[in-house]
């Protein structure tokens, strides 16, 4: 990554050091301001499993857990999650490369097409199954909205999750 | 020398699974170069005049900005039209990225900033200050529609209208039955989860790789080439991994054009990617009007059709699709009138949209076709099977294979229609009015000329590459699933390679051609080298199969088998062995046989049952059970293939209920450019959705016997659930998409 030397003259200062555990390493940097934790991950540490999608909040491609919480990671700032754990769809699967149940789920029952919105998918869910807040397929539609798949893998999505959740 | 089939046919996970779900799979964004620079593109503010000016310095000053192109500096690039037609162009004159200072579409880039960071970029560009010399535009097709005309220079490979058949116009005038309305479908917009994005990685020496979204990544090459002059060996264009396309990745998008350009003249690697909000600066579906008039005996018999379409069409390419064949095709009827029109509105050119076309004329005409049930007082489904036909009389031919009445018969049973009660509004549970509707579906079954190559090592591992792409439609499995019973290898020994320019020559993805186009191809490549193997193998020292006859052994678990006695086999790898070979490499193409092509036509087709909830007081309809039957021949791995047939249903349900690229006409531009206020389904909407596969023999469509399955799931899927509507309401909307304002039930009379 260029190094950037001068920012534009917000009087911001144009990197600020930060501490984030990703995907279990810890890791010192300087990040800028402005930047979000997506293109943080994305842009400057080659973490591009996760995904933009409208760089919004409005499609969830960008899911990531956040202290096990799924959060945006296009809407949030960097420097405001100093401390933080991160785990992003690059680090779901366990240290030896077994496919954590929901990606070996999402695999079986075809549960993407794609395959751009499934990591953002796959986090979403992990942080759903956490919050134990789905106990019936209607309700695993409820909190899976968030997440938008334009290939329509809706229905298999639900499927993987509920077997996971049993 | 025919082969047992191990894997087609049956449901397999997708092979590039693992890649998708670790996060390893990258698409056109996600490749890096030490030298990236970072490009953000500018969109112009006015539908229709002419730059002013642009004043850059305040971006310049930014630093790491690397240079600010827009029409006053681009570089030179190709003068005549021909050099930018793509592969899937329309008639016209292709729009040109910077070429002048002429605006013909709100959202046209106008500069492109490219800095050292993409921050940087996009920063530097909303310091861009431009003024405009605006023209009056005109954007509202319902304003255009007197200006409407038939295209002088027809679309390649998009049939237009059939001649008239009979006195349409004579017959329906006569017919005892009629019904005769306009139905209109609002602009959609793709909208892909992935933007489109192109890295271009300077290599050094003028050559260039490319990463770019795109359905045929030779369609890229020939466009940067033509456009730049550039030598075909020194461009490569990749796309492994494409996160969504449904026709907005057929032709190059500008972000490619401004990438290459950025890339030579900079003399280093740079990406440009889109916004969401500039993703609805893209081809999309055209708003259509539609007359629909048909004329019936009392028992529902169709005696006339007419079906008039005017389409939204660019003020510089007559983009044209097949919307109101499918009227004359899908039902027999001696007297048939269809005409189409382009209106031109000063929008980007629209672009084919999954089942372009026919998502559009099939909703119009499966919704008269239901008002005409209800006007005779016919059952919905059993008027379809009324006016069935056995053969294509817009071509006068026999088709292929036709199923559809089975279609009829199993996707009736499954969703349980002979309970349906017969009148609207009679279905009722709770604060919630039930419906039950019905529809057709067609597509037409193509099969594209298709290279592909077959290399087996001496290790026993296959590879098969050809230059088509994997959108989300299950190309690299089913690929991989046909290479492997064509040499009798488990799947686990074939790798299949798409997505490279330099691979063997494939068209765009699309269509939904490539199954039976690229699996031809591949399985053609594969028994080439079956056939030089078996000439080894015979050959071999003390061969086992030295007097076989090629009919007499079969390719099975690496091993090729003497059919009579499996007891006497020589394995792959020994048979590489003996003939002394390292690589066993052929190339195969398949091609369309013009011979059937004249005698036949083929289609897959459909039959949609739907079901939907309306709130009577609010309007808010939710789909609540969908069952799709289809008829599309040899199914090679009913896993993904139910997928794309869901897929395309919920394409279809936003198509109903959600999508639309509300146009702000005084502006002259879409005003919901956002993922938050243009709709597309989420999870909770929907429903469970049964697919069947019927049973569809098919010799004729391709080799494979297979037809395609990426757009018939979403055709028919609108009327079915438009037809549901009125069948729960008694309301009959013939504009979508269906929103609930146009639900709400009227103010009781008498009260305030």
């Amino acid at each position: 990554m260029p190094e950037r030397d001068a920012g534009p003259a917000t009087g911001l200062p144009d990197r600020m050091p930060i501490s984030l555990t990703i995907n279990g390493e810890v890791r010192q940097l300087d990040v800028a301001p402005w930047t979000s934790l997506l293109d943080l991950l994305r842009l400057e540490l080659g973490l591009t499993g996760t995904k933009k999608g409208c760089d919004h909040g409005q499609c969830g491609a960008c899911t990531i857990l956040l202290d096990g919480r799924r959060i945006n990671a296009c809407l949030t700032l960097a420097v405001m999650k100093d401390g933080a754990r991160i785990t992003t769809v690059e680090g779901l699967a366990a240290a030896d490369g077994g496919l954590h149940p929901l990606q070996a789920a999402f695999v079986e029952h075809d549960a993407f097409q794609c395959g751009y919105c499934t990591p953002g998918q796959l986090c979403s869910a992990v942080g759903l199954l956490a919050e134990g807040r789905a106990r019936s397929a209607e309700e695993i539609r409820e909190h899976m909205s968030g997440n938008l798949c334009r290939c329509g893998a809706y229905p298999n999505i639900v499927a993987a999750i509920e077997q996971v959740m049993q | 020398m025919a082969n047992g089939e191990t894997y087609f046919g049956t449901a397999r996970g997708r092979v590039d699974g693992p890649a998708k779900v670790t996060g390893s799979a990258r698409y056109a964004a996600e490749f890096a170069a030490a030298d990236l620079a970072h490009g953000h593109v500018v969109s112009a503010a006015i539908a229709k005049g002419r730059i002013a000016a642009i004043e850059t310095a305040a971006a310049e000053a930014v630093h790491g900005v690397l240079r600010i192109f827009t029409h006053a500096n681009r570089p030179g690039t190709a003068w005549r039209d021909a050099r930018y037609r793509d592969e899937v162009a329309p008639p016209g004159s292709p729009f040109r990225p910077l070429h002048d200072a002429k605006i013909v579409f709100s959202g046209q880039p106008i500069a492109l900033v490219v800095a050292e960071d993409d921050a940087t970029a996009r920063y530097a560009a909303s310091l861009l200050r431009v003024r405009y010399a605006a023209e009056p535009h005109a954007t509202d097709l319902e304003r255009q529609r007197g200006q409407a005309y038939v295209p002088r220079r027809k679309r390649t490979g998009i049939a237009p209208p059939p001649k008239p058949r009979g006195d349409a116009q004579k017959a329906f005038d006569a017919a005892p039955v009629r019904i005769d309305h306009e139905y209109r479908v609002a602009v959609e917009h793709h909208n892909p989860m992935e933007p489109h994005a192109s890295t271009v990685i300077w290599e050094g020496d003028g050559r260039i790789t490319v990463h770019d979204k795109i359905q045929g990544v030779q369609n890229s090459l020939g466009y940067i080439t033509g456009v730049f002059g550039l030598s075909q060996k020194n461009v490569r264009v990749l796309s492994p991994f494409v996160g969504g396309a449904f026709g907005s990745g057929l032709r190059p998008q500008y972000q490619l054009f401004l990438a290459v350009m950025a890339a030579l003249d900079l003399k280093r690697s740079v990406r440009v990617e889109l916004t969401r909000d500039q993703m609805f600066t893209l081809g999309y579906r055209p708003a259509t009007i539609q007359r629909v008039a048909l004329g019936a005996a009392p028992d529902g018999t169709l005696q006339a059709i007419l079906h008039d379409a005017i389409a939204g069409t660019s003020t510089f390419e007559d983009y044209q699709e097949v919307v109101v064949n499918w009227s004359s095709l899908l039902y027999h009827c001696d007297n048939v009138a269809l005409t189409y029109r382009l209106a031109q509105i000063d929008t980007y050119t629209p672009a084919d949209m999954r089942a372009p076309g026919a998502t559009l004329g099939v909703f119009a005409l499966e919704s008269a076709i239901d008002e005409l049930a209800y006007a005779a007082g016919v059952d919905p489904l059993e008027i379809r099977r009324r006016n069935y036909t056995r053969t294509d009389e817009n071509e006068g031919k026999d088709f292929t294979s036709k199923e559809l009445m089975e279609c009829y018969r199993l996707g009736a049973e499954r969703f349980g229609w002979s309970r349906r009660s017969a009148a609207p509004r009679s279905m009722r549970e709770g604060r919630e009015l039930v419906g039950w509707g019905v529809a057709s579906g067609a597509w037409e079954a193509m099969m594209m000329k298709t290279s592909a190559r077959a290399a087996l090592t001496a290790d026993g591992r296959l590879e098969v590459a050809t230059a088509t792409a994997d959108i989300g439609t299950g190309t690299y499995t089913i690929l991989t699933q046909i290479a492997a019973d064509a040499l009798g290898l488990p799947m686990e020994s074939v790798t299949a390679r798409i997505g490279d320019s330099a691979l063997p020559h494939s068209p765009v993805e699309g269509g939904s051609w490539t199954a039976a186009s690229a699996g031809s191809a591949v399985q053609a490549a594969c028994r080439a080298v079956r056939e030089k193997l078996f000439s080894a193998a015979r050959a071999a020292e003390n061969s086992p199969l030295a007097n076989a006859d090629p009919s007499h052994v079969r390719f099975v678990n690496g091993r090729i088998v003497l059919a009579a006695d499996p007891a006497r086999f020589i394995t792959v790898a020994d048979a590489m062995r003996a003939a002394g070979l390292e690589r066993l490499e052929e190339e195969a193409t398949a091609s369309p046989d013009s011979a059937t092509q004249k005698r036949y036509s083929a289609y897959t087709h459909s039959a949609i049952f739907a079901e939907v909830r309306v709130d009577a007081q609010l309007g808010v309809v939710r789909v609540t059970r969908i069952v799709n039957a289809v008829a599309a021949g040899r199914i090679i791995n009913p896993r993904t293939a139910r997928s794309q047939i869901i897929g395309g249903v919920v394409f279809g349900l936003g198509m109903a209920l959600t999508e639309e690229s509300l146009p702000d006409h005084a502006l002259g531009r879409f005003m919901n450019h956002n993922l938050g206020e243009y709709h597309i389904p989420v999870n909770a909407d929907v429903p469970a959705i049964d697919v069947i596969f019927v049973d569809e023999h098919d010799d004729k469509a391709s080799p494979l016997g297979v037809k395609g399955l990426g757009e018939i799931g979403i055709v028919g899927s609108a009327a079915a659930i438009a037809n549901a509507v009125y069948h729960a309401t008694g309301t009959r909307v013939r504009s979508l998409p269906m929103t609930l304002d146009k639900l709400l039930p009227e103010k009781p009379a008498g009260r305030a």
